[in-house]
């Protein structure tokens, strides 16, 4: 994907995903997310970028229902994955954090071996009919996260004791072993060295295949990387939303302009 | 005089810090660069004063007493006190101090008299070489952090030396004191050894405290057996925890992960009220609630029921050990970061499952450690037991029977008329050393517990 010049990214529209209409969101009484409209499509990756403190970890955890276990935050608006409003009452949202996965900006496994790490997921929702399911589960996810070789002799070791490029990938893995559709990222190479950085950014590449992925970036160079499409956001608003070719070398906001070339931010 | 010697002290250093901060201000005002801002130059001179003249004042203290005495007794008409034994001198000694003090009883020797009149003397010396000392060294030191000031003077650091020397001095003292502490427990515990072979009390299995008061009288030997009152402790506080570390488990992780923040709020105030009620209110509680409810359920049973059980004593000091446990759960929970927490539940795990899998697990070894502690706490509890348990040592492990402890043994050891050299008392500092290195024991181990816990998410 190195060598494909963005200007030249062919734009090739999926099915819708995840669509938000006139989303808001609170904090007590500080509005963080002011009337964001925006769609989500299968098979691609969607970068959100912005000023820090713009609201987009906060616009991201909306779309799995994260928000919901922080007391002060009330979201208004409708969400919809695949058609279905994910506010609604009949929705569980610990159902839906199953369907849309979570990858964190520090990584986080927990301190149990890596094997159960992956299988947390898989566990809890009775994935697994069996240990051999789910050795073939684990063995899957880890596979896709690029990490099975590195780590097939030491499943049983503690998922802590790996390097922070390996750990990241673990919760990769761990997030795709529930079989999500959607895999929110949030800012996940921002504690990582270059080198990790790139293995993560050609496993989300990779990843596009079968999920909608969403990934929260502060490196603009990381979303020119790693994304068909790109989402602006500036103190709260969605200022522009778009194919990322476009975005990055023809913005039609004036605000997106200044950010792209490091006047604002 | 003391007072003296301190006012004198401290007026100097006061005036050491003046003059230091005028000498600063006026190089700085002559445009020099100063290393150190003044203010540091008049806290050098200050505590230079202070902290070595105080320390020189506390070890005058303590050692004027024995030299005084050394040199009353040296001065003694030679042969008084040849074949005069040791407490003997004593008694002389603090005679001749009552003379010096002013009080005569009968007639005394004329020699005693004498001894009075040096010993007045001496301490007048004494406390006016005190003065004199205080104020030669503390205007020394004064002088000398004159003497010192100028712009290259790294004041500063001289400060921070100083005063990081006092917060090592601070330290050595709790140090100090928890070995002092220890030692004489050691020697009483060696004194009693002397009289009671080391294995009868280890391993006996007879706790008899009786011995005869007078040569004559037929009692029985008294028996040291340490076992069935420790066993005692032991009944008492398995009882304790069978309440407080469920109670105070679920509790703790009711308030740490699922209780509404209005609710948090009431909740958190009242058992630190619970934590804070004096343990003999417990022993109250113990005695007219929870023991005669005990009696009246095991009446209604038919079975009969001492009025002090272990029952009774051991689920009221559970009652005491809640708010312990369940804030050390609190802590430790409120120890695993945020970030795990979110892991789990944007794999879709709900909070009971994240708190099961994750969270419980990973404040495992720091709940582990607050139950140790409370352990600790359980074997040294002394109040409610004292007043709600009984005191005859018995070789049983039955809640319902009454059983005595190791606190309370040694309460009733060292109550009353007791004189110092006998096994009976001297029991009781053997049993606070078995109490000491059973507890010393069990908090070494929660602390490392703790330790290592907390190091895993640093
Ligand atoms: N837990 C919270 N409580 C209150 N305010 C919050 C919370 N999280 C974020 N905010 C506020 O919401 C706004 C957006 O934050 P965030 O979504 O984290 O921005 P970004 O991820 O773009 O840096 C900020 O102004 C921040 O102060
Ligand atoms: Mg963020």
């Amino acid at each position: 994907m190195y060598d494909n010049p963005l200007t030249k990214r062919t734009a090739v529209t999926h099915e819708v995903k995840i669509s938000a209409r006139g989303v808001n969101v609170f904090y007590g009484e500080n509005r963080a997310i002011k009337d964001v409209d925006v769609d989500i499509e299968d098979k691609t990756v969607t970068a959100f970028i912005g000023p820090s403190g713009c609201g987009k970890s906060t616009f991201l955890r909306c779309l799995n229902r994260m928000n919901d276990t922080i007391d002060i935050c009330s979201v208004k608006g409708l969400i919809t994955l695949d058609g279905e409003d994910i506010y609604a009452p009949s929705i569980d949202p610990v159902q839906l954090r199953a369907k849309v996965g979570m990858v964190f900006q520090k990584p986080n496994p927990f301190p149990k071996s890596i094997y159960d790490n992956v299988g947390y997921g898989p566990k809890i929702h009775g994935m697994a009919q069996s240990r051999a399911d789910l050795d073939e589960i684990v063995e899957r996810a880890l596979r896709r996260a690029a990490l099975w070789e590195e780590v097939k002799d030491r499943l049983s070791s503690p998922g802590t004791g790996l390097s922070g490029g390996q750990q990241q990938r673990l919760c990769i893995a761990r997030a795709v072993a529930t079989e999500p559709e959607v895999l929110l990222m949030d800012e996940p190479c921002s504690a990582l060295d270059p080198i990790a950085t790139a293995q993560v950014e050609e496993l989300i590449d990779e990843l596009r295949e079968q999920y909608s992925v969403v990934i929260v970036t502060h490196s603009m160079q990381q979303a020119a990387r790693v994304s068909q499409k790109t989402a602006f956001f500036h103190l709260g608003h969605l200022v522009e939303f778009g194919e990322t070719g476009q975005i990055f070398t023809n913005p039609h906001d004036p605000r997106t302009e200044s950010y792209i070339t490091g006047r604002i931010g | 005089m003391t007072s003296l010697a301190f006012s004198l002290l401290f007026a100097l250093a006061i005036a050491g810090y003046v003059w230091n901060l005028m000498a600063a201000r006026s190089i700085r005002q002559s445009g020099a660069r100063m290393h150190s801002l003044s203010g540091f130059h008049g806290m050098y001179s200050f505590l230079l004063a202070v902290v070595p003249v105080m320390v020189l004042i506390l070890v005058w203290q303590v050692l004027k007493g024995p030299v005084i005495d050394r040199m009353v007794l040296g001065g003694l008409p030679p042969g008084t006190l040849d074949g005069v034994n040791a407490g003997a001198v004593q008694l002389i000694l603090s005679e001749i101090k009552s003379l010096a003090g002013g009080r005569t009883f009968g007639t005394p020797e004329d020699w005693k008299i004498e001894a009075a009149e040096r010993l007045v003397g001496l301490r007048q010396t004494a406390a006016y070489s005190l003065v004199g000392l205080v104020a030669v060294v503390a205007g020394g030191l004064v002088l000398f952090a004159r003497l010192r000031v100028g712009a290259e003077f790294r004041a500063r650091h001289r400060v921070e030396r100083i005063v990081s020397g006092l917060m090592i001095f601070c330290a050595s003292v709790a140090i100090f004191v928890t070995l002092g502490i220890a030692g004489s427990l050691m020697f009483e515990t060696y004194r009693f050894f002397e009289r009671v072979p080391l294995t009868e009390f280890l391993f006996g299995l007879n706790w008899e405290p009786q011995i005869p008061l007078r040569e004559d009288q037929i009692a029985a030997e008294g028996a040291f057996g340490w076992i069935p009152v420790f066993l005692g402790t032991i009944v008492i506080t398995v009882v304790a925890l069978f309440i407080a570390i469920p109670v105070g488990l679920l509790s703790g992780i009711y308030l740490n992960e699922f209780a509404p923040r209005r609710m948090r709020a009431v909740a958190k105030p009242i058992l630190e009220i619970l934590a804070g009620v004096p343990t003999v209110v417990y022993g109250f509680f113990a005695i007219l609630t929870v023991a005669p409810a005990i009696r009246s359920a095991g009446a209604a049973l038919g079975i009969d029921i001492a009025p002090n059980t272990a029952l009774a004593a051991g689920s009221v000091m559970g009652i005491m050990l809640i708010p312990f446990i369940s804030s050390f759960a609190d802590d430790a929970l409120s120890a695993v970061p945020q970030a795990l927490r979110d892991g789990a539940l944007g794999l879709g795990a709900t909070r009971a499952e994240m708190m099961t899998t994750v969270l419980f697990p990973a404040a495992i070894p720091g709940i582990v450690g607050g139950i140790l502690l409370a352990v600790s706490r359980a074997i040294g509890e002394t109040m409610i037991v004292v007043m709600a348990a009984g005191l005859i040592a018995k070789m049983t492990i039955n809640p319902l029977d009454s059983v005595t402890t190791v606190t309370v043994q040694i309460v009733t050891l060292l109550i009353g008329d007791t004189s110092f050299d006998n096994p009976k008392t001297l029991a009781a500092f053997a049993l606070g050393m078995m109490l000491f290195l059973v507890t010393l024991v069990i908090n070494v181990f929660a602390l490392r517990i703790v330790r290592k816990y907390r190091e895993a998410y640093d």
